[in-house]
């Protein structure tokens, strides 16, 4: 008895959030509808709370030691492997890009090539930032002075929607060993949460890098205020709103930069802070 | 002997506790000195502190041109400082070499000095480079012709090469010839020591010896008493001192020429290990040039206005 | 007999202090409005009146400073600028003793820190900076990084004219003017400086100093002239300066409190550390950001280093700042003596046994003996909080990163410090202290090429060395990226 062969039923990614190496669902319950162009519906990723956040942040807390004190060898090596596996699904990247954004698919596909450069070119850094930043210096007396840079600790990420500076913020926060947890705006959700599942399959300790799809207006004012939170990417945030994540940010003095170029280790330094450190010399 | 209890007198216990001593930091030890140069001893400080000077020089000639006369000249000098000022104190002995200690307690002796005690260099001074015996013979000789004070050189070759033991053992050989007639002084050669992690390891292997006193050097080889070596050995004597209830004293030799250098060593004294030590019987300053430049400036003190050389005696 | 050091007094008939002052603006003094009386800590002396600056004077200050810069110190070349700067050394070597004298005068610390530190430093800061205005394309910021403009510096009263220096130095070298209002306590060697650079022919405007309290930084920090904020002070107003210009592009360098952790292990030259904890304690009477303020000593050895603390201690000369033997000197002002006889009584009140050496402070003037408490842990809050002054919070550990644990449970990450004779623990615990600064067998050490500032709620950005022209720069176009 022959049969009419049937059009194969997709099986569809439930998109959840990242922390700390596993994917679980907002605490909140929520979830927001992401539409492709045309208005088709694509999924329904979660919508991460201020609760969500705070978990981000604990798990970064506590990757934090063992990631800033892993060899800069080894932090760059592990950089080159995500490029390795951005590389593997590039087109999914590409599709995924041009499904959910307002760009064409010939630029999502140079916006995929250009974030997996980006990847090999931050992962070069690793153990050259001691070079361009540090010094020795000269000083006056029977001493062995030189300065190092070290990261920050945990630097919370407001990533604009654009991929390309999702992966900018990201890298250049990593990088130098802090740990991030990383604010994605709706629309670069469905991208965004892919991503996280190359970092799953790389070799990224768990905790290093969070990320949590959402709303920007909703969690910004909680890692500003963040007291656990040493540094903060505003770049993705209106020119506008920044002010009052600045002032809120104030209470611990977290370190809150927005950039407008993105490859650059001006963005690496600065979410480093100087250590300058005497020697005695003698016999 | 029970080494104060805190070693059993053989070179496994000695080198345990050697090693056992704090490091010094080169940096910290010298800024401190440093430090306390800068202290600003004026008026009545000065005038105390130059005459306590006095009092503490070990008026010294070691030179191979050394005949009786140039020795009582400087016994002459060592008694009545300042001819023209009875009231200048003597100083605190006269240190030559073993052949001239009989000549120079003789004089003494003669001329009213008997308060004054000769010191003799021992131990084949400068260099200590001879046998045992020949050493303990040194010292003999000195104490029968009278020396009441003995300054010894330790073996820097065996502390070099780490053979404390046999430092050790020398110093102790050499403290039973003293017996209750000589104090006994011992003399690192800091010059050669280096190290100020040597200096304070072999103050404690003298102490621990039976060292009456620790002397920084012979004045033959330089750098002598820096103030940074006399700060290390200021803070071991002080600290032997808590651990044994004894005081050890302290004589700085070479290099001191001037009434400053000396106020220095007074401030350092004074700062480190304390007050007590601040008598001839536990610091002494070895010097010859360095008592004329004390007896100008206690004149400009007294007179107002600067003095000449021509005014105070040469030796 | 003892040996009694007789008084020493440096002269002060090398300062000539007027009665009155005004403000320095577009290189000129000009009278102020009112006023208000700046004294000697050590006697409570009225030493001159100051005047109290309002937003009229900081608007005036502010527009002498644009226009310099617009008219004539941008325009200048590094090399000429430079040149400035080297002048303006040497006329601080050449008047060091004045400033020495003024400096202790006014601010109560002891004549041979402002001979010895205080004054050498200040010229060494400029001139070091002078050579970086010809030179800042090699400073690691890009291709020709450009000043922002008007700087607007507010400096506190422990170091009045070395922050002056760490201040302006720097902004002169890379091309900005400045509007400088020193603490309202310790401003006469801020307005000598003024008379310097007018020796020094420094073009009008270049610097202007406006001084008077905390309104009159509140009015630099908002005013829109400002295009840089450089405050070092409390960590309390960083944070109000952190939010005044959080809505505006102002940059902002802040160097802020500490409570500095002095670790010594049990392989520590111990005398060389009991040096370094006084060092770190008491210089400048504690009033140091960077002060070694918690003593975190290895329990096996914390009756020894506190035996020989306490006899080090008791070696400390107390008295007339002006004394060339004085190691510890007045407390900068009555407020201040009153916050640390508060934090000092609650110190005892948790229950941390005090210990000073016997002292005798005069009557007149405000005085604090070198204090310690022993038995304090980290939930004390004479462990937590910054006293500034000299008093010294003792807590012990048991293993290595005990220390250091206990040396970054703060919000503050200024300094440290670590005794120890083995290099490889040196190394390690350097690497693990969240600090700015950090001193191995050694403390409290400055240079002009040594960059200074704290990490976490210590501060923002570094002053001095390479590091700190990036606060006074924006950076030009990266090499390197695309």
């Amino acid at each position: 008895m022959a049969t009419k062969k049937q059009a194969r039923v997709d099986v569809k990614k439930t998109y959840k959030l990242f922390i700390n190496g596993t994917f679980p669902r907002s605490e909140s319950g929520r979830v927001f509808e992401v539409t492709a162009k045309n208005g088709d519906f694509i999924a329904n990723p979660a919508l991460a709370s201020r609760k969500d956040l705070r978990d981000g942040v604990t798990a970064a807390r506590a990757a934090q030691s063992g990631w800033s004190k892993a060899t800069a060898f080894n932090r760059g090596q592990i950089l080159y492997r995500i490029a390795e596996m951005l590389e593997g699904r590039a087109e999914q990247f590409e599709s995924e890009i041009a499904l959910t954004s307002q760009i064409t698919a010939l630029k999502a596909k140079s916006q995929v090539l250009d974030a997996i450069d980006r990847w090999v070119w931050y992962a070069g850094w690793s153990d050259k930032l001691q070079a361009v930043s540090g010094a020795t210096n000269p000083v006056a007396g029977p001493f062995f002075n030189f300065s190092i840079s070290e990261p920050q600790g945990v630097v919370a990420i407001a990533a604009s929607a654009n991929f390309i500076d999702f992966i900018d913020a990201i890298a250049a926060a990593v990088v130098s060993g802090n740990t991030t947890v990383v604010l994605v705006p709706g629309s670069l959700a469905v991208p965004a949460m892919s991503f996280a599942e190359v970092l799953a399959t790389s070799d990224l300790p768990a905790g290093v890098i969070n990320i949590l799809t959402g709303s920007l207006d909703e969690l910004a004012p909680w890692a500003a205020s963040h007291m656990d939170i040493d540094g903060f990417d505003i770049t993705g945030i209106d020119k506008k709103k920044r002010g009052a994540l600045k002032e809120a940010g104030a209470e611990n003095l977290k370190r809150i930069h927005a950039f407008n170029t993105g490859q650059s280790p001006t963005r690496i330094l600065a979410f480093m802070e100087s250590k300058t450190v005497w020697h005695s010399v003698g016999v | 002997m029970n080494f104060y209890g805190l070693i059993d007198g053989s070179e496994k216990s000695l080198v345990y506790f050697l090693n056992q001593l704090s490091g010094v930091d080169q940096v910290g030890a010298e800024s401190r000195a440093a430090m306390l140069a800068t202290r600003s001893i004026k008026t009545t400080s000065k005038k105390w502190a130059i005459e306590t000077a006095i009092s503490m020089v070990d008026l010294t000639t070691l030179e191979g041109a050394d005949t009786p006369g140039k020795v009582r000249a400087l016994c002459s000098k060592a008694v009545r400082p300042d001819p023209t000022d009875p009231t200048v104190p003597s100083v605190g002995a006269i240190c030559v070499y073993n052949d001239m200690v009989e000549i120079a307690r003789t004089h003494l002796d003669a001329i009213g000095g008997k308060h004054v005690p000769v010191a003799a260099v021992s131990t084949a001074f400068p260099s200590g480079r001879a046998s045992m015996e020949v050493k303990i013979q040194d010292t003999q000789d000195a104490i029968d012709a009278g020396a009441a004070e003995i300054d010894m050189v330790i073996d820097r070759g065996a502390f070099l090469a780490g053979k404390y033991g046999l430092v050790f053992d020398e110093i102790v050989k050499i403290r039973e010839v003293c017996g209750e007639k000589a104090h006994l002084k011992v003399i690192f050669e800091t010059g050669e020591l280096v190290t100020y992690d040597n200096v304070r390891k072999a103050s404690y292997l003298a102490m621990l010896a039976g060292a009456d006193f620790i002397k920084t050097s012979t004045g033959k080889v330089a750098p002598a008493a820096t103030p940074p070596v006399v700060l290390v050995m200021l803070e071991a004597v002080r600290d032997f001192y808590t651990l044994t209830q004894r005081r050890i004293g302290v004589k700085p030799a070479g290099g001191i020429r001037t009434t400053k250098d000396a106020i220095k060593q007074l401030v350092l004294v004074n700062e480190t290990a304390g007050p007590d030590w601040l008598t001839p019987q536990l610091f002494r300053i070895g010097a010859s040039a360095l008592l004329n430049d004390l007896l100008m400036q206690r004149m400009k003190m007294s007179d107002g206005y600067y003095a000449s050389p021509n005014y105070v005696t040469i030796d | 007999m003892t040996f009694e050091y007789a008084p020493a007094p440096e002269s002060r008939a090398i300062v000539s202090i007027k009665p009155k002052y005004g403000h320095f603006i577009n290189g000129s003094f000009v009278a102020g409005k009112k006023h208000f009386p700046t004294i000697n800590p050590a006697t409570e002396e009225v030493l001159s009146h100051i005047a109290l600056g309002g937003a009229s004077d900081v608007d005036k200050a502010v527009a002498a400073a644009q226009k310099a810069y617009t008219k004539t110190w941008s325009k200048l070349s590094g090399k000429e600028r430079g040149k400035y700067l080297y002048r303006i050394a040497r006329i601080l070597q050449e008047r060091a003793r004045e400033f020495a004298v003024l400096e202790t005068l006014d601010n109560g610390k002891p004549i041979r820190e402002t001979r010895d530190i205080d004054i050498p430093l200040v010229a060494a800061h400029f001139f070091y900076h002078a050579g970086w205005a010809d030179k800042l394309d090699y400073a690691g910021l890009g291709h020709s990084p450009q000043p922002y403009g008007v700087a607007g510096q507010i400096i506190p009263w422990n170091f009045p004219l070395l922050m002056l220096a760490w201040k302006i130095a720097p902004a002169l070298a890379t091309g900005n003017t400045v509007v400088l209002k020193p603490a309202e306590t310790t401003s006469l060697t801020a307005l000598l400086f003024a008379e310097v650079c007018q020796q020094a022919e420094l073009p009008d405007g270049v610097v202007n100093i406006v001084t008077g309290d905390g309104s009159t930084g509140a009015a630099i920090v908002n005013h829109p002239g400002i295009h840089k904020i450089a405050f070092t002070g409390s960590t309390d107003v960083g944070k109000k300066i952190a939010r005044a210009i959080a809505s505006t592009d102002k940059k902002a360098t802040l160097e802020l409190g500490g409570k500095g952790a002095n670790i010594v292990f049990d392989d520590a030259p111990v005398d060389e550390a009991v040096e370094g904890i006084v060092n770190g304690i008491f210089f400048n009477q504690g009033h140091v950001c960077c002060a070694g303020s918690r003593l975190i000593l290895q329990e096996s050895i914390a009756d020894e280093v506190i035996e020989k603390l306490k006899v080090r201690m008791s070696k400390i000369r107390v008295g007339d700042p002006l004394d060339k033997n004085t190691d510890l000197g007045a407390i900068n002002s009555k407020e201040q003596l009153v916050k640390i006889k508060e934090l000092s009584a609650i110190g005892d009140a948790e229950g941390a046994q005090r210990w000073s050496p016997q002292c005798n402070l005069s009557d007149k003037g405000f005085w604090f003996a070198p204090t310690i408490f022993t038995g304090v842990t980290q939930a004390h809050r004479i462990a937590q909080e910054e006293i500034f002054g000299p008093v010294l919070s003792i807590l012990t550990f048991r293993t290595p990163q005990e220390a250091i644990d206990k040396a970054n449970n703060t919000p503050f990450g200024l300094s440290a410090g670590i005794w120890s004779e083995k290099g490889s623990r040196i190394f390690w615990a350097s690497q693990h202290l969240k600090a700015g600064v950090i001193w191995a067998n050694t403390f409290n050490k400055f240079d002009p090429a040594s960059p200074f500032g704290g990490y976490k709620e210590s501060g923002w950005g570094r002053e001095g060395g390479k590091h700190g022209l990036a606060a006074y720069l924006k950076t030009g176009k990266e090499t390197g990226a695309k």
